[in-house]
């Protein structure tokens, strides 16, 4: 695999299958984060979503951004909730930065991690450090600025949205069902934080193997 | 770790839609699915009228669903278990139930909804169609009074979808109905406590876990943390418990007329319920706040959680003028008052 300079259309959407494959084999670690500090429903929300981008996948329309978009809408459409508006915001903006591209680039990459930032933001009017999955993004936008290629950059973002996970821990939830627990949710990781640690180490091992 | 709750379903993954289709069933041609999707619509809906379109995570049941109706919600949008439905299932809904004059968006104030519901309503926008939303964000124990945002809609759902579904019945204009919706928002307030906690079907495990002898003030209606975790008390300390906190905060004050609503989150028994409401007419009066009307019931379940809420909402003449209408539902069906 042309894994370092860049990834065409067909790697692209296997790469998001192996990503599928990872959300869907968490769903009990996702929902017993969930349960920790939530309703305990975001696994099987997150499986809903993941299951229908990968019916999606089998045949995706052209093109990265056709495949980013595709398996956007089937998370949307699919997992409900939260964390379905959120999640399906980070693969559309995926659709939006890659438009037009032959293959996914460093750059492309490292566009498509600041402008899902921007859109999550802006749909769930939330801010770093409110323990949400915008603290990992935060992160691994930001650890993946200045990678020289795309494995680096995908392998910075997976360890940093890893050290967002982390951060996470020492927040005090003040949005989302776990805000009403107050001082009681830290020591919990967020159970969304977790899941996109989840994707983007899918992409860094795919991209690795 | 408790057992799985025991409940008498077929394949929990199938547990939402086959209970839409149970829902409509029992409405006797009153509504109907739209196909493919886990929504709900009024069978009949005049034209010209102003839609009022409600919705949320399933599971609470019979609220939202179950509440679609003669001066109703026109239409409602169903999530899966406690889980926002997705934007295309509310445009849809809302295509559907859409007769030109608008639509107001009733539903609870929650992070999923919230998103869910605005994204649609920007794809309705862009074709055109006049959108407002307003969330019920009736529990005090999820914010003190200058966080308003931050509070989540219960109970006063309820009370909420009566008035707005009669209103949105009445009223010629989106404007109107908006303004009448908004008022009832800010008049009504509630607050619960759990006894023991839910589960959803398709984990088996209960949202929260709470000792035999305790209970949790304030638990929002997920399962969310209250404002105390404490031993077990009789019926009349709970109530004045939960009193304390929704008087004060609207406040409540002599000479007002409220509307009184009593919500069993799933299995907590009748009889317990009626023991509170004595005390909390007791309250009432010794306050000088007159009980309009009241309504002791089953509406925001969650699953089998035990225990109840408390909600109060204040009255003006216009109010009271859409809460005695009559309505029609599976879920909530009322003959007028008056």
């Amino acid at each position: 695999m042309l894994a370092t300079t860049g990834l065409d259309a067909a790697a692209a959407a296997a790469m998001l299958r192996a990503v599928a494959h990872a959300v869907i084999a968490n769903t009990d670690r996702l929902t017993d984060a969930d349960l920790a500090i939530g309703d305990g429903d975001h696994g099987i929300g997150m499986r809903r979503g993941f299951e229908a981008a990968l019916v999606a996948l089998d045949a995706p329309p052209p093109g990265i951004d056709g495949a980013f978009r595709a398996t956007g809408m089937a998370i949307m459409a699919n997992t409900g909730g939260a964390a379905g508006a959120v999640f399906g915001t980070v693969f559309t903006a995926g659709a939006k930065a890659f438009a037009g591209e032959a293959e996914i680039s460093a750059a492309s990459f490292r566009r498509f991690l600041d402008d899902a930032q921007a859109a999550v933001a802006r749909r769930g009017g939330v801010t770093e450090g409110q323990k949400t999955m915008l603290d990992a993004l935060a992160h691994a936008a930001r650890a993946a600025a200045g990678a020289p290629d795309l494995a680096a950059a995908i392998r910075a973002a997976a360890n940093g949205a890893l050290e967002g996970v982390e951060a996470t821990k020492g927040m005090v939830a003040t949005t989302g069902k776990a805000r009403s627990l107050g001082e009681r949710s830290l020591g919990h990781p967020d159970p969304g934080a977790i899941s996109l640690s989840i994707i983007l180490g899918a992409m860094r091992d795919f991209v690795a193997a | 770790m408790a057992k799985a709750a025991k409940k008498i379903l077929n394949d929990p993954r199938r547990a939402v839609s086959q209970m839409i289709d149970g829902l409509v069933l029992a409405s006797d041609g009153r509504t109907r699915r739209l196909d493919g999707l886990d929504a709900i619509v009024k069978t009949e809906i005049p034209d010209d009228k102003v839609a009022l379109l409600i919705g949320g995570g399933s599971g609470h049941e019979p609220i939202f669903h179950g509440l679609v109706g003669d001066n109703l919600g026109d239409g409602a949008a169903c999530g899966q278990f406690f889980a926002a439905p997705a934007p295309h299932i509310i445009y849809e809904t809302a295509k559907a139930v859409h007769r030109g004059k608008g639509i107001l968006f009733l539903y609870g104030n929650y992070a999923g909804d919230n998103m869910n519901f605005d994204i649609a309503a920007e794809m309705l926008t862009d074709e055109g169609i006049d959108v407002r939303t307003v969330r019920v964000r009736d529990d005090v124990a999820a914010a003190p009074p200058e966080r308003m945002e931050d509070r989540r809609g219960i109970a006063g759902d309820v009370l909420m979808i009566k008035i707005a579904g009669a209103a949105a019945a009445t009223l010629d204009s989106l404007d109107e109905v908006e303004r009448v919706a908004r008022k009832a928002a800010a008049n009504v307030r509630s607050m619960g406590v759990a006894v023991s906690a839910g589960s959803i079907p398709e984990t088996g495990k209960p949202t929260f876990e709470l000792a035999d002898d305790e209970i949790e003030v304030g638990m929002g209606a997920h399962g969310e943390a209250g404002i105390a975790r404490q031993k077990l008390a009789p019926a009349d300390e709970v109530a004045d418990q939960l009193m304390s906190r929704i008087l004060p905060d609207l406040p409540f004050s002599a000479g007002d007329e409220v509307a009184l609503l009593l919500n069993n989150l799933g299995a907590t028994t009748m009889m317990e319920m009626l023991v509170v409401n004595r005390r909390i007419r007791a309250t009432l009066a010794e306050r000088g706040i007159a009980v309009h009307r009241t309504d002791v019931g089953t509406w925001l379940t969650v699953q089998e959680m035990a225990g109840f809420s408390v909600t109060l909402m204040r009255l003006d003449d216009e109010l009271k003028r859409y809460l005695d209408m009559p309505c029609r539902s599976v879920g909530f069906s009322h003959w007028g008052t008056r």
